[in-house]
Protein backbone atom coordinates (compact mmCIF):
# COMPACT_ATOMS: atom_id res chain seq x y z
CA UNK A 1 0.00 0.00 0.00
CA UNK A 2 1.52 3.11 -1.19
CA UNK A 3 2.09 5.49 1.93
CA UNK A 4 -0.76 7.51 3.32
CA UNK A 5 -3.20 5.05 1.40
CA UNK A 6 -6.06 4.20 3.82
CA UNK A 7 -8.14 1.19 1.98
CA UNK A 8 -10.65 -0.51 4.59
CA UNK A 9 -13.79 -2.74 3.90
CA UNK A 10 -16.86 -2.95 5.29
CA UNK A 11 -18.58 -6.27 4.86
CA UNK A 12 -20.17 -9.91 6.52
CA UNK A 13 -18.34 -13.28 6.46
CA UNK A 14 -21.05 -15.21 4.48
CA UNK A 15 -21.51 -12.52 1.89
CA UNK A 16 -21.00 -13.07 -1.52
CA UNK A 17 -21.22 -9.39 -2.45
CA UNK A 18 -18.52 -8.66 0.16
CA UNK A 19 -16.66 -11.84 -1.17
CA UNK A 20 -16.43 -10.23 -4.60
CA UNK A 21 -14.67 -6.85 -3.14
CA UNK A 22 -12.07 -9.05 -1.44
CA UNK A 23 -11.23 -10.92 -4.35
CA UNK A 24 -10.78 -7.58 -6.17
CA UNK A 25 -8.87 -5.71 -4.03
CA UNK A 26 -6.66 -9.61 -3.55
CA UNK A 27 -6.79 -9.76 -7.29
CA UNK A 28 -4.42 -6.24 -7.58
CA UNK A 29 -2.42 -7.03 -4.50
CA UNK A 30 -4.08 -4.02 -3.09
CA UNK A 31 -3.84 -4.22 0.70
CA UNK A 32 -6.56 -3.12 2.94
CA UNK A 33 -8.41 -3.54 6.33
CA UNK A 34 -11.19 -5.70 6.75
CA UNK A 35 -14.05 -4.81 8.90
CA UNK A 36 -16.54 -7.39 9.73
CA UNK A 37 -20.00 -6.03 10.11
CA UNK A 38 -22.77 -7.42 12.67
CA UNK A 39 -26.13 -6.95 10.70
CA UNK A 40 -28.10 -7.42 13.84
CA UNK A 41 -26.73 -3.94 15.36
CA UNK A 42 -25.09 -2.07 12.05
CA UNK A 43 -22.54 -0.09 13.57
CA UNK A 44 -22.01 3.99 13.44
CA UNK A 45 -19.60 3.91 10.98
CA UNK A 46 -21.68 1.47 8.44
CA UNK A 47 -24.94 3.79 8.53
CA UNK A 48 -23.13 7.19 8.20
CA UNK A 49 -20.81 5.67 5.26
CA UNK A 50 -24.17 3.66 3.26
CA UNK A 51 -26.61 5.71 5.04
CA UNK A 52 -28.93 4.69 1.81
CA UNK A 53 -28.91 1.30 1.65
CA UNK A 54 -27.43 0.88 4.91
CA UNK A 55 -25.70 -2.47 3.70
CA UNK A 56 -22.61 -4.06 3.39
CA UNK A 57 -20.13 -3.91 1.32
CA UNK A 58 -18.42 -1.16 1.85
CA UNK A 59 -15.36 0.35 0.38
CA UNK A 60 -13.65 3.40 2.46
CA UNK A 61 -10.81 4.45 -0.06
CA UNK A 62 -9.07 7.03 1.76
CA UNK A 63 -12.30 8.78 3.31
CA UNK A 64 -14.34 8.48 0.85
CA UNK A 65 -17.18 5.56 0.67
CA UNK A 66 -18.52 3.61 -2.22
CA UNK A 67 -21.04 1.08 -1.82
CA UNK A 68 -22.61 -1.50 -4.06
CA UNK A 69 -20.55 -4.39 -5.07
CA UNK A 70 -20.24 -3.85 -9.20
CA UNK A 71 -19.83 -0.01 -8.40
CA UNK A 72 -17.10 -0.78 -6.38
CA UNK A 73 -15.77 -3.34 -8.42
CA UNK A 74 -15.42 -0.89 -10.89
CA UNK A 75 -13.71 1.79 -8.72
CA UNK A 76 -11.36 -0.53 -7.77
CA UNK A 77 -10.71 -1.87 -11.14
CA UNK A 78 -9.93 2.22 -12.22
CA UNK A 79 -8.03 3.68 -9.41
CA UNK A 80 -5.55 0.83 -9.46
CA UNK A 81 -5.20 -0.37 -12.57
CA UNK A 82 -2.65 -3.43 -12.53
CA UNK A 83 -4.18 -6.99 -13.05
CA UNK A 84 -7.53 -5.09 -15.17
CA UNK A 85 -10.93 -6.56 -14.36
CA UNK A 86 -12.61 -5.31 -17.05
CA UNK A 87 -11.18 -5.94 -20.74
CA UNK A 88 -10.05 -2.44 -23.11
CA UNK A 89 -12.14 -3.39 -25.86
CA UNK A 90 -15.55 -1.32 -25.01
CA UNK A 91 -17.88 -3.82 -26.41
CA UNK A 92 -16.54 -6.25 -24.23
CA UNK A 93 -16.73 -4.03 -21.32
CA UNK A 94 -20.11 -3.32 -21.93
CA UNK A 95 -20.88 -7.82 -22.31
CA UNK A 96 -19.16 -7.83 -19.12
CA UNK A 97 -21.18 -5.27 -17.15
CA UNK A 98 -24.53 -6.76 -18.96
CA UNK A 99 -23.23 -10.36 -17.45
CA UNK A 100 -22.61 -9.09 -13.93
CA UNK A 101 -26.23 -6.80 -14.01
CA UNK A 102 -27.36 -10.43 -14.76
CA UNK A 103 -25.98 -12.14 -12.19
CA UNK A 104 -27.31 -9.40 -9.78
CA UNK A 105 -31.07 -9.07 -10.93
CA UNK A 106 -31.04 -13.19 -10.99
CA UNK A 107 -28.84 -14.84 -8.59
CA UNK A 108 -29.78 -12.50 -6.15
CA UNK A 109 -33.13 -14.41 -6.31
CA UNK A 110 -31.71 -17.60 -5.87
CA UNK A 111 -32.50 -17.96 -1.94
CA UNK A 112 -36.19 -17.03 -3.00
CA UNK A 113 -37.26 -18.29 -6.13
CA UNK A 114 -37.36 -21.91 -6.87
CA UNK A 115 -34.28 -23.99 -7.63
CA UNK A 116 -35.65 -24.77 -10.91
CA UNK A 117 -35.47 -20.78 -12.10
CA UNK A 118 -31.68 -20.57 -10.69
CA UNK A 119 -30.71 -23.23 -13.04
CA UNK A 120 -32.14 -22.10 -16.20
CA UNK A 121 -30.69 -18.78 -15.10
CA UNK A 122 -27.35 -20.37 -14.52
CA UNK A 123 -27.94 -22.06 -17.89
CA UNK A 124 -28.15 -18.96 -19.81
CA UNK A 125 -25.36 -17.10 -18.15
CA UNK A 126 -23.27 -20.38 -19.20
CA UNK A 127 -23.92 -19.07 -23.05
CA UNK A 128 -21.74 -16.19 -21.82
CA UNK A 129 -19.01 -18.24 -21.84
CA UNK A 130 -16.65 -19.15 -25.28
CA UNK A 131 -15.14 -22.67 -25.81
CA UNK A 132 -12.10 -22.62 -25.38
CA UNK A 133 -11.12 -20.13 -23.12
CA UNK A 134 -11.42 -20.58 -19.38
CA UNK A 135 -12.85 -17.56 -17.87
CA UNK A 136 -15.53 -14.92 -18.97
CA UNK A 137 -12.68 -12.64 -19.05
CA UNK A 138 -10.75 -15.08 -21.42
CA UNK A 139 -7.38 -16.27 -20.45
CA UNK A 140 -7.33 -14.78 -17.11
CA UNK A 141 -10.04 -14.27 -14.47
CA UNK A 142 -12.24 -10.67 -14.93
CA UNK A 143 -15.26 -8.56 -13.74
CA UNK A 144 -17.88 -11.07 -14.08
CA UNK A 145 -15.61 -13.80 -12.81
CA UNK A 146 -15.42 -12.72 -9.75
CA UNK A 147 -19.17 -11.00 -9.77
CA UNK A 148 -20.23 -14.95 -10.38
CA UNK A 149 -17.97 -17.39 -9.25
CA UNK A 150 -19.72 -17.21 -5.21
CA UNK A 151 -22.24 -19.49 -7.03
CA UNK A 152 -20.18 -22.08 -7.63
CA UNK A 153 -20.33 -22.42 -3.54
CA UNK A 154 -23.62 -20.96 -2.90
CA UNK A 155 -25.04 -22.83 -5.61
CA UNK A 156 -23.54 -26.19 -4.01
CA UNK A 157 -24.95 -25.28 -0.30
CA UNK A 158 -28.23 -24.65 -1.56
CA UNK A 159 -28.04 -27.40 -3.59
CA UNK A 160 -27.26 -29.64 -0.89
CA UNK A 161 -30.03 -27.96 1.14
CA UNK A 162 -33.30 -28.86 -1.48
CA UNK A 163 -31.40 -31.69 -2.94
CA UNK A 164 -31.28 -30.01 -6.43
CA UNK A 165 -27.97 -29.79 -8.09
CA UNK A 166 -27.66 -26.31 -9.06
CA UNK A 167 -24.33 -26.08 -10.93
CA UNK A 168 -24.74 -28.82 -13.09
CA UNK A 169 -22.12 -30.00 -14.78
CA UNK A 170 -23.50 -31.78 -17.12
CA UNK A 171 -25.76 -29.44 -18.31
CA UNK A 172 -23.41 -26.49 -17.84
CA UNK A 173 -20.11 -28.14 -18.29
CA UNK A 174 -18.13 -24.56 -18.78
CA UNK A 175 -19.88 -22.62 -16.11
CA UNK A 176 -18.41 -25.31 -13.70
CA UNK A 177 -15.25 -25.57 -15.13
CA UNK A 178 -14.94 -21.36 -14.57
CA UNK A 179 -16.00 -21.40 -10.88
CA UNK A 180 -14.07 -24.48 -10.40
CA UNK A 181 -11.31 -22.55 -11.71
CA UNK A 182 -11.42 -19.49 -9.69
CA UNK A 183 -12.70 -21.21 -6.67
CA UNK A 184 -9.38 -23.05 -6.61
CA UNK A 185 -7.35 -19.95 -7.21
CA UNK A 186 -5.52 -19.75 -3.80
CA UNK A 187 -5.44 -16.23 -3.03
CA UNK A 188 -9.44 -16.63 -3.88
CA UNK A 189 -9.79 -19.59 -1.98
CA UNK A 190 -8.39 -18.13 1.45
CA UNK A 191 -10.93 -15.55 1.00
CA UNK A 192 -13.89 -18.29 1.63
CA UNK A 193 -16.44 -18.63 4.28
CA UNK A 194 -15.50 -21.55 6.03
CA UNK A 195 -18.36 -24.27 4.30
CA UNK A 196 -19.37 -26.03 7.60
CA UNK A 197 -20.51 -22.77 8.89
CA UNK A 198 -22.00 -21.46 5.47
CA UNK A 199 -23.88 -24.48 5.14
CA UNK A 200 -25.18 -24.13 8.73
CA UNK A 201 -25.90 -20.33 8.40
CA UNK A 202 -27.79 -21.00 4.87
CA UNK A 203 -30.01 -24.03 6.79
CA UNK A 204 -31.23 -21.34 9.36
CA UNK A 205 -31.80 -18.43 6.91
CA UNK A 206 -33.80 -20.55 4.95
CA UNK A 207 -35.56 -21.90 8.29
CA UNK A 208 -36.55 -18.01 8.85
CA UNK A 209 -37.89 -17.58 5.32
CA UNK A 210 -39.96 -20.70 5.75
CA UNK A 211 -41.49 -19.65 9.24
CA UNK A 212 -41.99 -16.05 7.79
CA UNK A 213 -43.75 -17.50 5.02
CA UNK A 214 -45.97 -20.01 6.60
CA UNK A 215 -46.91 -17.08 9.08
CA UNK A 216 -47.80 -14.89 6.71
CA UNK A 217 -50.27 -17.62 5.20
CA UNK B 1 -18.61 8.68 -34.83
CA UNK B 2 -20.45 6.65 -37.05
CA UNK B 3 -18.63 7.14 -39.71
CA UNK B 4 -18.91 5.52 -43.41
CA UNK B 5 -18.99 1.77 -43.01
CA UNK B 6 -19.93 2.14 -39.63
CA UNK B 7 -23.63 0.76 -38.93
CA UNK B 8 -25.11 1.66 -35.91
CA UNK B 9 -28.89 0.01 -35.47
CA UNK B 10 -31.02 1.06 -32.47
CA UNK B 11 -34.38 -1.56 -32.06
CA UNK B 12 -36.55 0.17 -29.68
CA UNK B 13 -40.29 0.83 -29.68
CA UNK B 14 -41.86 4.24 -29.92
CA UNK B 15 -43.38 4.53 -26.29
CA UNK B 16 -40.33 2.89 -24.32
CA UNK B 17 -38.65 5.08 -21.90
CA UNK B 18 -35.45 2.71 -21.83
CA UNK B 19 -35.05 3.44 -25.72
CA UNK B 20 -35.01 7.05 -25.23
CA UNK B 21 -32.67 7.02 -22.70
CA UNK B 22 -30.15 5.59 -25.45
CA UNK B 23 -31.82 8.18 -28.15
CA UNK B 24 -30.84 11.16 -26.02
CA UNK B 25 -27.03 10.04 -25.68
CA UNK B 26 -26.93 9.15 -29.27
CA UNK B 27 -28.20 12.58 -30.40
CA UNK B 28 -25.89 14.32 -27.48
CA UNK B 29 -23.21 12.97 -29.14
CA UNK B 30 -24.19 13.42 -32.65
CA UNK B 31 -24.25 9.87 -33.15
CA UNK B 32 -26.09 8.83 -36.58
CA UNK B 33 -27.87 5.55 -36.02
CA UNK B 34 -30.92 3.74 -37.73
CA UNK B 35 -33.81 3.52 -35.75
CA UNK B 36 -35.87 0.61 -36.00
CA UNK B 37 -39.40 0.09 -34.39
CA UNK B 38 -40.62 -3.11 -33.00
CA UNK B 39 -43.24 -4.65 -32.23
CA UNK B 40 -43.06 -6.33 -29.44
CA UNK B 41 -46.42 -8.41 -29.93
CA UNK B 42 -44.54 -10.20 -32.97
CA UNK B 43 -40.85 -9.93 -31.94
CA UNK B 44 -38.42 -9.90 -34.73
CA UNK B 45 -35.63 -12.20 -35.27
CA UNK B 46 -33.38 -9.89 -35.19
CA UNK B 47 -34.24 -9.01 -31.64
CA UNK B 48 -34.36 -12.43 -30.25
CA UNK B 49 -31.06 -13.18 -31.94
CA UNK B 50 -29.25 -9.76 -30.45
CA UNK B 51 -31.09 -9.87 -27.07
CA UNK B 52 -31.61 -13.74 -26.45
CA UNK B 53 -31.03 -13.82 -22.87
CA UNK B 54 -34.00 -10.71 -22.05
CA UNK B 55 -35.86 -10.53 -25.15
CA UNK B 56 -36.51 -6.54 -24.78
CA UNK B 57 -35.63 -3.58 -26.45
CA UNK B 58 -33.24 -1.20 -26.59
CA UNK B 59 -31.02 -2.57 -28.10
CA UNK B 60 -28.03 -1.40 -29.75
CA UNK B 61 -26.25 -2.81 -32.63
CA UNK B 62 -23.37 -1.44 -33.62
CA UNK B 63 -20.57 -2.94 -36.76
CA UNK B 64 -23.21 -6.27 -36.51
CA UNK B 65 -22.20 -6.36 -32.43
CA UNK B 66 -25.43 -6.38 -30.01
CA UNK B 67 -25.62 -4.79 -26.96
CA UNK B 68 -28.49 -4.84 -24.70
CA UNK B 69 -29.63 -2.98 -21.54
CA UNK B 70 -30.24 0.76 -21.63
CA UNK B 71 -27.72 1.93 -18.62
CA UNK B 72 -25.33 -0.52 -19.84
CA UNK B 73 -25.66 1.02 -23.46
CA UNK B 74 -25.35 4.44 -22.43
CA UNK B 75 -22.00 3.60 -20.69
CA UNK B 76 -20.78 2.36 -23.77
CA UNK B 77 -21.56 4.95 -25.60
CA UNK B 78 -19.90 7.29 -23.21
CA UNK B 79 -17.07 5.01 -23.93
CA UNK B 80 -16.85 4.85 -27.39
CA UNK B 81 -17.39 8.67 -28.25
CA UNK B 82 -15.81 11.35 -26.33
CA UNK B 83 -18.35 14.21 -26.91
CA UNK B 84 -20.87 15.57 -24.33
CA UNK B 85 -19.49 13.14 -22.37
CA UNK B 86 -22.53 11.04 -20.00
CA UNK B 87 -19.93 10.32 -16.82
CA UNK B 88 -17.20 12.25 -15.02
CA UNK B 89 -13.73 11.47 -15.24
CA UNK B 90 -12.68 10.97 -11.66
CA UNK B 91 -13.16 7.93 -10.81
CA UNK B 92 -15.41 8.31 -7.47
CA UNK B 93 -17.42 10.77 -8.92
CA UNK B 94 -18.37 8.04 -12.13
CA UNK B 95 -18.87 5.30 -8.91
CA UNK B 96 -20.93 8.16 -7.34
CA UNK B 97 -22.79 8.32 -10.28
CA UNK B 98 -23.05 4.78 -10.95
CA UNK B 99 -24.47 4.11 -7.24
CA UNK B 100 -27.38 6.69 -8.13
CA UNK B 101 -28.08 5.33 -11.17
CA UNK B 102 -28.60 2.30 -9.72
CA UNK B 103 -30.69 3.47 -7.25
CA UNK B 104 -33.26 5.06 -9.55
CA UNK B 105 -33.43 1.82 -11.36
CA UNK B 106 -33.42 -0.21 -8.24
CA UNK B 107 -36.09 2.00 -6.09
CA UNK B 108 -38.00 3.99 -8.49
CA UNK B 109 -38.29 2.38 -11.47
CA UNK B 110 -39.07 -1.55 -9.75
CA UNK B 111 -41.67 0.64 -7.76
CA UNK B 112 -43.14 2.92 -10.55
CA UNK B 113 -43.62 0.00 -12.98
CA UNK B 114 -45.70 -1.78 -10.05
CA UNK B 115 -48.02 1.52 -9.91
CA UNK B 116 -48.60 1.09 -13.37
CA UNK B 117 -49.52 -2.58 -14.20
CA UNK B 118 -50.60 -3.82 -10.49
CA UNK B 119 -53.58 -3.41 -8.29
CA UNK B 120 -54.41 -3.09 -4.69
CA UNK B 121 -51.64 -3.91 -2.05
CA UNK B 122 -48.75 -4.49 -4.66
CA UNK B 123 -49.77 -1.04 -6.67
CA UNK B 124 -49.48 0.71 -3.50
CA UNK B 125 -46.36 -0.56 -1.97
CA UNK B 126 -44.86 0.35 -5.58
CA UNK B 127 -46.25 3.90 -4.85
CA UNK B 128 -44.87 3.92 -1.59
CA UNK B 129 -41.36 2.44 -2.73
CA UNK B 130 -41.43 5.20 -6.19
CA UNK B 131 -42.20 8.17 -3.45
CA UNK B 132 -39.87 7.43 -1.14
CA UNK B 133 -37.33 7.28 -3.70
CA UNK B 134 -38.33 10.00 -5.18
CA UNK B 135 -37.54 11.89 -1.15
CA UNK B 136 -34.25 10.71 -1.37
CA UNK B 137 -33.55 11.82 -4.57
CA UNK B 138 -34.75 15.79 -3.88
CA UNK B 139 -32.53 15.14 -0.71
CA UNK B 140 -29.66 14.23 -3.39
CA UNK B 141 -30.13 16.79 -5.34
CA UNK B 142 -30.87 19.52 -3.01
CA UNK B 143 -27.74 18.73 -1.50
CA UNK B 144 -25.53 19.05 -4.85
CA UNK B 145 -27.01 22.52 -5.50
CA UNK B 146 -26.36 22.31 -9.03
CA UNK B 147 -28.33 22.07 -11.71
CA UNK B 148 -28.77 18.55 -12.40
CA UNK B 149 -26.96 15.77 -10.81
CA UNK B 150 -24.65 15.53 -13.13
CA UNK B 151 -23.81 19.35 -12.63
CA UNK B 152 -24.22 22.28 -15.24
CA UNK B 153 -24.91 19.42 -17.83
CA UNK B 154 -26.36 16.03 -17.30
CA UNK B 155 -25.15 12.99 -16.31
CA UNK B 156 -25.87 9.17 -16.38
CA UNK B 157 -28.23 10.06 -13.20
CA UNK B 158 -30.28 12.44 -15.07
CA UNK B 159 -30.49 10.18 -17.88
CA UNK B 160 -31.62 7.51 -15.84
CA UNK B 161 -34.51 9.20 -14.27
CA UNK B 162 -35.07 11.79 -16.94
CA UNK B 163 -37.74 9.87 -17.99
CA UNK B 164 -40.28 10.89 -15.47
CA UNK B 165 -40.71 14.15 -17.26
CA UNK B 166 -42.21 12.55 -19.92
CA UNK B 167 -43.94 9.39 -18.96
CA UNK B 168 -44.50 10.17 -14.58
CA UNK B 169 -47.98 12.07 -14.95
CA UNK B 170 -49.33 9.61 -17.67
CA UNK B 171 -48.76 6.47 -15.47
CA UNK B 172 -49.65 8.28 -12.64
CA UNK B 173 -52.67 9.00 -14.43
CA UNK B 174 -53.48 5.52 -15.73
CA UNK B 175 -52.58 3.71 -12.66
CA UNK B 176 -54.86 6.07 -10.55
CA UNK B 177 -52.25 7.10 -7.87
CA UNK B 178 -50.69 10.29 -7.41
CA UNK B 179 -46.71 9.80 -6.61
CA UNK B 180 -44.89 13.02 -7.28
CA UNK B 181 -46.32 15.98 -5.48
CA UNK B 182 -44.15 19.19 -6.85
CA UNK B 183 -44.25 21.03 -3.25
CA UNK B 184 -42.81 17.68 -1.65
CA UNK B 185 -40.19 17.73 -4.43
CA UNK B 186 -39.51 21.20 -4.96
CA UNK B 187 -35.57 20.80 -6.69
CA UNK B 188 -36.96 17.86 -8.49
CA UNK B 189 -40.09 19.62 -9.95
CA UNK B 190 -37.33 22.09 -11.39
CA UNK B 191 -34.82 19.82 -12.81
CA UNK B 192 -37.54 18.03 -14.58
CA UNK B 193 -38.76 21.40 -15.84
CA UNK B 194 -35.23 22.05 -16.85
CA UNK B 195 -34.10 18.39 -18.20
CA UNK B 196 -37.16 18.58 -20.51
CA UNK B 197 -35.80 22.25 -21.93
CA UNK B 198 -32.68 20.45 -22.90
CA UNK B 199 -33.18 20.79 -27.04
CA UNK B 200 -32.20 17.26 -27.53
CA UNK B 201 -34.96 16.12 -24.77
CA UNK B 202 -37.61 18.30 -26.45
CA UNK B 203 -37.21 17.33 -29.81
CA UNK B 204 -37.18 13.70 -29.07
CA UNK B 205 -39.77 11.85 -26.63
CA UNK B 206 -43.21 10.44 -27.40
CA UNK B 207 -46.43 12.90 -27.62
CA UNK B 208 -48.04 12.66 -24.01
CA UNK B 209 -51.60 12.35 -25.51
CA UNK B 210 -50.08 9.31 -27.26
CA UNK B 211 -48.37 7.49 -24.31
CA UNK B 212 -51.83 7.72 -22.37
CA UNK B 213 -54.00 5.13 -24.32
CA UNK B 214 -50.56 2.68 -24.92
CA UNK B 215 -50.08 2.47 -21.21
CA UNK B 216 -53.66 1.93 -20.64
CA UNK B 217 -52.93 -1.29 -22.88
CA UNK B 218 -50.07 -2.03 -20.65
CA UNK B 219 -52.39 -2.16 -17.31
CA UNK B 220 -54.69 -4.16 -19.35
CA UNK B 221 -52.34 -6.69 -20.40
CA UNK B 222 -50.20 -7.28 -17.08
CA UNK B 223 -46.99 -7.29 -16.15
CA UNK B 224 -45.58 -10.29 -18.15
CA UNK B 225 -46.41 -8.66 -21.19
CA UNK B 226 -46.06 -4.77 -19.92
CA UNK B 227 -42.42 -5.42 -19.07
CA UNK B 228 -40.63 -5.81 -22.18
CA UNK B 229 -38.03 -3.35 -21.99
CA UNK B 230 -34.81 -2.44 -19.72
Amino acid sequence: MATGEEVKVLGYWSSPYALRVKWALKLKAVEFDYMEEDLTNKSALLLQLNPVHKKIPVLLHNGKPVAESLVIMEYVDETWKQNPLLPQHPHQRAIARFWAKFVDEKEGEEQEKAAKEAREHLKTLESGLEEGKPFFGGESIGFVDIAAAWIGVWGEITGEIVGIKLVDEEAMPLLTACFQAVLQTPLLKECLPPRAELLEHSKRFRQKLMAAAAAST
Amino acid sequence: MAEKGEEMKLLATWFSPFAYRVIWVLKMKGIEYEYVEEDLGNKSPLLLQSNPVHKKVPVLIHNGKPLAESLVIVQYLDNICKSSPVLPDDPYQRAMALFWSNFVEEKFTENIKKVLVLGGEEQAAGAKGAEAALATLEAQLAKKKSKFFGGESIGLVDIALGYISVWLEEIEEVGGIKVFDSEKFPCLAKWMQDFLEIPTVKENHPNKADLIPYLRYLRQVGPAVAFQHG
